[in-house]
C-alpha cells in the first residue's frame, strides 16, 4: 500500500526540508533550488508517485514526530481579502516555518465555521473567488513553497463539480490533504475511494462528543492525521483550551501511531504551547490568523501581521 | 392488504381502521399507543416493530431494524410508493446527515429519544392533550362553496375545494404541531433552553409559544430583511419571552447562526427544526409531528363524502404543511398529491423559490435535496413574496416523491398568490397566509382539468394577517408599475396579471383584460400538456 510504503524513509527527510528552506532564504534562484530539493524528496522517501509530488502530511508528520517536534499548521481563507494576498500569505507562512498550510476554499455556508471565517468567506466570495482560481494560484505557488497544503473545503461544492474530477484537479496542482469539515464517517465512502485513488490524505476530524468506539472508527479511516477538535462547537478563538483535549489525546494516542493534531479554538501562544505539552503532533490556528488578515487595513499590513504572530506561535514550538 | 412503511410501520394505518371500527367517533390517532389494538391490527410488521431494540452502531444510538421490515421496505421502495429508509434517514438517495463530526453523537440521542418518545403511550397522551387543548386541533375541513362556485365551468362544473384550515391554529400557522411536540421531546432529553430559525416568523411565534407553555428558554434567530417584511411576528415572539436574534441576511443566515449557537451548547440546548430539512431524523421527526394534517382530513373526507379526496393541495418551501398533508396518503395511488412552489418574479427570472422546479441535487443545511445554487455549488437565495417560501432547498421527502413522480410539483408566481389572496378573503371571509395562498393559486389551472365533483382539498397552512400590509404595498406598487407600463405602450402585457376591484368590491380577478384571459389559458393549455 501506498500509504505505509511513505513512511518507510531511508533519510531523514527533515534535514532536507531544513535546507531547502534555509537555501530558499538565501538564493535568489528559488524555483530552480526548490525543484531540485524536492524531487530528493521524493527519493528519499522512496514513492515517487509523479513527478509533482513531495512529502505529504503523514510523512512530515512523522519526520517532525521522531525529531521530538511538534507541527504548526495555520489556516487561512483563500481569497481574503484576494487571492494575490493568499499567494503572498502561504509563501510568507512557508518561509516563517509552517509545517503544513490548511487552506480553506470559500463557501457561502460554511456551518462548522464560526463568524471570523465565515465573514472571510463571505468577502473572499464577494470578491470574486472561485475554485478555479484558487487552482490557479495554487498551481503558482506550490511549486514556491516546501510544505504540504491541505484544503479545507465544503462538501457541496465538491459534489457540483464531481468527487472524481474534484480529487484530480487538487491532485494535479500538488495538495496533499483534504479536510470536509461537514461529511462525518458515515457519508465519507465515496470521498476516501476518490482520494485513495488519487493519494490524497482525506483527514477525518473526531471531537470532544465523539464517543471511543466511534472515534476508533475515525481515527481507522483517516488519512495524513487524526484532527481532533479541542472544543464543542465551532472554529473561533477560545479564551482558554480544554483539559479535556488532555485526556482526549491519550485515548486516541493508546489505539493508533498516526499522528494526531489539535484545532479549533486555539489562538495564543500559550495554548500552542500548552496542546504541544500534552503531547499533540501538530496545532492548527485558524480564526486568529484570518482575523489578522481580515482586520488589516492593507494586505502589506495584514501580512506583516501575519508574519509577526506565525514567528510568535512557532517561537513557542521550537523552545 | 395495506402495508404502509409510514413511520416505522406505526401510525400509518390507524385512521384507516378508525372509521371502520368506528365511524362516528372522533378518536385522535395520535393519541393511540402502538399497543393499542387498533395500531397492533392487521399486520404482523407493526407487532414486529414494536419489539425492536436500540442497539448501537457506530456508537450513535439508533434502531434496530427487524429483517422482515427492512424487507418490506426494500418492496414498497420497489413499488415506487415510499421507499424511505426510517433507520438511516435515506429517501432514495436524499436525506442523510451530512454535518460536523460535533453533532453526531446528538443526533443519534435525539433520533433514539425521538423513536422512543412515539411509542410511548405516556408522551403520546401527552401530545394528544396539547394538540387538542392547547393548538385548538382539530381544525375544520371546511368546504368552500363560493371558491367552488367560481372555478365552476360555464356549465356549472367544477370540483369540489375544501380547505384544511390549519390557520385556526393556536399561532396561526400549522408549525405549532411540530413546535409543541420537538419542545416536550427536548425536556424529555433534559433540555432547558431551545434555539430556533425563523423566516415568516410563523415558526418562531409557535416555538415561542411552546417554550413558554413548557418554562422553556427561548431564543429565535431571524434575519434583518424578515424581522422588517414580518415586523408583526417579531413583536408577538418577544411577548411570549422569546430572545429574538437578529442576523444579517434571511432565513439562510439566521438558521446558520442559530445552529451555531446549538453547536456551542449541546448539553443544554436544543435545536427545534421547524421543517423538514435538516440531517436525519429531523426530516421524518417534522414530518411524523406534522402528519396529524393528513390523519385528520382522511377521517373527516370519510366523515363528509365516505370516501378519501381525489386531490391534495399544498404549498412547498421547505415542505413541512405538504408533508404533513400528504404523508398520510402516500400509499393511495388514487390520490393526487399537488405541491405548489413559488415561482417568485418568474422561473426564468433568476428571483424564485423553486428548487424542485429549477434546482439540482446538493448537500445543504446538512441533507442531501434539490437545492439552488450556482455552478460552483455555493447557495443561491431565493425569493418569494411569501416569506415561508424563501428556502434554497427542499425536504429529502419531497425531492423523492418529485423522482418517484408520486408527487406532482408547480409553481406559482408572486403575482398569481396575491390574487388568490385577495380572493380568498372576498369569496370566504378567510384571509390566507401568502405561503397558503400559492396553494390556493394552482386552482385557476388546476379545477378545470377537473372532473366534476371531484374532491379538492387544499391545505391552509396559516393565515395571513401578517401579510396584510405587504399585500397593500405591493398593490400600491403594482399599480404604479402598471400605469407606467401602460402610459408607454397600451396594449403591453404588463396588464395581463393586473390586480383590480377590490375596492369596488369585485372579486380580483381582471375579466376586462384579454391579455390576462389568454394568459390564463396558455397556462391552462400548460398544465394539461404537462399532466
Amino acid at each position: 500500500m501506498a500509504f505505509s510504503l511513505k513512511t518507510v524513509s531511508f533519510l531523514p527527510s527533515h534535514k532536507l526540508q531544513t535546507s531547502d528552506r534555509f537555501l530558499r532564504f538565501q538564493s535568489p534562484k528559488l524555483v530552480v533550488v526548490a525543484v531540485a530539493t524536492k524531487s530528493l524528496k521524493a527519493m528519499a522517501s522512496l514513492v515517487a508517485v509523479s513527478p509533482t509530488s513531495s512529502v505529504g502530511l503523514r510523512e512530515t508528520l512523522t519526520n517532525l514526530r521522531s525529531q521530538g517536534k511538534v507541527a504548526f499548521i495555520p489556516y487561512i481563507t483563500a481569497g481574503d481579502p484576494d487571492l494575490s494576498t493568499t499567494a503572498e500569505a502561504l509563501k510568507l507562512l512557508d518561509s516563517c516555518g509552517s509545517d503544513i498550510i490548511e487552506l480553506g476554499v470559500p463557501y457561502s455556508d460554511p456551518l462548522a465555521d464560526g463568524p471570523v471565517i465565515q465573514a472571510a468567506a463571505t468577502r473572499a466570495l464577494a470578491r470574486g473567488t472561485n475554485f478555479n482560481a484558487v487552482i490557479s494560484m495554487l498551481k503558482e505557488v506550490i511549486p514556491q513553497i516546501s510544505c504540504p497544503i491541505a484544503l479545507f473545503a465544503y462538501f457541496n461544492p465538491i459534489l457540483k463539480r464531481g468527487i472524481e474530477k474534484f480529487m484530480v484537479t487538487i491532485k494535479d496542482v500538488g495538495v496533499h490533504g483534504l479536510i470536509v469539515p461537514d461529511v462525518p464517517l458515515e457519508e465519507t465512502e465515496t470521498l476516501r475511494k476518490e482520494a485513495i485513488k488519487n493519494q490524497i490524505e482525506l483527514v477525518l476530524l473526531t471531537t470532544p462528543t465523539t464517543p471511543t468506539d466511534r472515534m476508533k472508527a475515525i481515527v481507522e479511516a483517516s488519512e495524513g492525521f487524526v484532527y481532533l477538535v479541542s472544543s464543542v462547537g465551532v472554529t473561533g478563538a477560545r479564551s482558554s483550551v480544554s483539559s479535556r483535549v488532555q485526556s482526549l489525546l491519550q485515548e486516541i494516542k493508546e489505539v493508533t501511531t498516526k499522528p494526531v493534531v489539535v484545532g479549533f479554538g486555539i489562538s495564543k501562544p500559550e495554548h500552542v504551547k500548552q496542546v504541544a505539552g500534552w503531547g499533540a503532533d501538530g496545532v492548527i490556528v485558524g480564526s486568529a490568523m484570518v482575523k489578522i488578515l481580515g482586520e488589516a487595513k492593507t494586505p502589506e499590513e495584514g501580512l506583516k501581521g501575519l508574519e509577526s504572530f506565525t514567528k510568535s506561535l512557532k517561537d513557542v514550538l521550537l523552545q | 392488504m395495506f402495508l404502509s412503511l409510514q413511520f416505522l410501520g406505526v401510525y400509518a394505518p390507524c385512521s384507516r381502521m378508525n372509521f371502520g371500527e368506528n365511524n362516528t367517533s372522533s378518536i385522535n390517532p395520535s393519541r393511540l399507543s402502538v399497543n393499542h389494538p387498533l395500531m397492533l391490527r392487521g399486520s404482523a410488521v407493526r407487532s414486529s416493530a414494536t419489539s425492536s431494540t436500540v442497539v448501537r452502531t457506530h456508537n450513535s444510538l439508533v434502531i434496530d431494524s427487524p429483517k422482515e421490515l427492512e424487507r418490506l421496505d426494500h418492496e414498497e421502495l420497489n413499488k415506487g410508493v415510499v421507499g424511505v429508509n426510517n433507520y438511516s434517514g435515506k429517501f432514495g438517495k436524499y436525506g442523510g446527515k451530512y454535518v460536523p463530526e460535533t453533532l453526531i453523537s446528538f443526533l443519534g440521542k435525539l433520533e433514539a429519544e425521538f423513536y422512543s418518545a412515539v411509542r410511548d403511550p405516556e408522551f403520546q397522551e401527552a401530545l394528544a392533550t396539547a394538540l387538542k387543548d392547547y393548538v385548538g386541533r382539530e381544525t375544520p375541513l371546511y368546504f368552500a362553496e363560493r371558491l367552488t362556485n367560481h372555478y365552476k365551468n360555464e356549465n356549472g362544473e367544477g370540483p369540489e375545494l375544501y380547505l384544511k384550515r390549519e390557520d385556526l391554529n393556536h399561532g396561526g400557522a400549522h408549525k405549532i404541531n411540530n413546535s409543541i411536540a420537538q419542545a416536550m421531546l427536548a425536556m424529555r432529553m433534559g433540555r432547558t433552553s431551545i434555539v430556533a430559525a425563523t423566516g415568516a416568523g410563523q415558526h418562531g411565534v409557535a416555538t415561542a409559544a411552546a417554550c413558554a407553555k413548557l418554562a422553556l428558554d427561548c431564543t429565535i434567530f431571524m434575519g434583518t430583511q424578515d424581522m422588517q417584511k414580518q415586523p408583526f411576528n417579531v413583536s408577538q415572539m418577544k411577548l411570549l419571552g422569546a430572545q429574538v436574534e437578529s442576523v444579517e441576511g434571511s432565513f439562510k443566515d439566521a438558521t446558520s447562526e442559530a445552529i451555531r449557537r446549538w453547536v456551542g451548547s449541546l448539553d443544554t440546548s436544543y435545536y427545534l427544526s421547524g421543517t423538514v430539512v435538516g440531517p436525519h431524523p429531523s426530516p421524518s421527526m417534522v414530518r411524523e409531528f406534522q402528519s396529524v394534517i393528513g390523519k385528520e382530513t382522511r377521517r373527516q373526507a370519510m366523515e363528509k363524502w365516505e370516501g378519501k379526496p381525489d386531490v391534495l393541495v399544498a404549498c412547498v418551501g421547505s415542505g413541512s404543511n405538504a408533508m404533513g398533508m400528504f404523508h398520510e396518503f402516500l400509499g393511495d395511488e388514487d390520490v393526487r398529491l399537488i405541491g405548489v412552489e413559488a415561482a417568485g418574479f418568474g422561473l426564468d427570472s433568476g428571483k424564485h423559490s423553486a428548487t424542485l422546479a429549477r434546482g439540482d441535487v446538493g448537500v445543504y443545511h446538512g441533507t442531501m435535496s434539490y437545492l439552488l445554487q450556482d455552478e460552483e455549488g455555493q447557495i443561491l437565495w431565493p425569493h418569494s413574496i411569501g416569506v415561508g417560501l424563501e428556502y434554497p432547498a427542499v425536504g429529502p421527502e419531497l425531492s423523492f416523491l418529485k423522482d418517484t413522480k408520486r408527487a406532482e410539483f408547480y409553481s406559482v408566481a408572486d403575482q398569481e398568490a396575491v390574487e388568490e389572496y385577495l380572493r380568498l378573503c372576498r369569496l370566504e371571509g378567510i384571509i390566507p397566509a401568502m405561503e397558503a395562498s400559492h396553494a390556493l393559486a394552482i386552482l385557476e389551472k388546476l379545477c378545470p382539468g377537473l372532473p366534476n365533483g371531484a374532491k379538492v382539498v387544499v391545505n391552509v397552512s396559516g393565515r395571513g394577517d401578517k401579510d396584510a400590509e405587504m399585500i397593500n404595498d405591493h398593490r400600491r406598487q403594482q399599480e404604479t408599475d402598471s400605469d407606467v407600463a401602460e402610459s408607454e405602450q397600451r396594449n403591453c402585457r404588463t396588464a395581463d396579471i393586473r390586480v383590480d376591484g377590490v375596492n369596488d368590491g369585485q372579486i380580483a380577478k381582471s375579466t376586462d383584460s384579454t391579455a390576462y384571459r389568454e394568459q390564463s389559458r396558455r397556462i391552462r393549455r400548460q398544465i394539461a400538456e404537462s399532466t
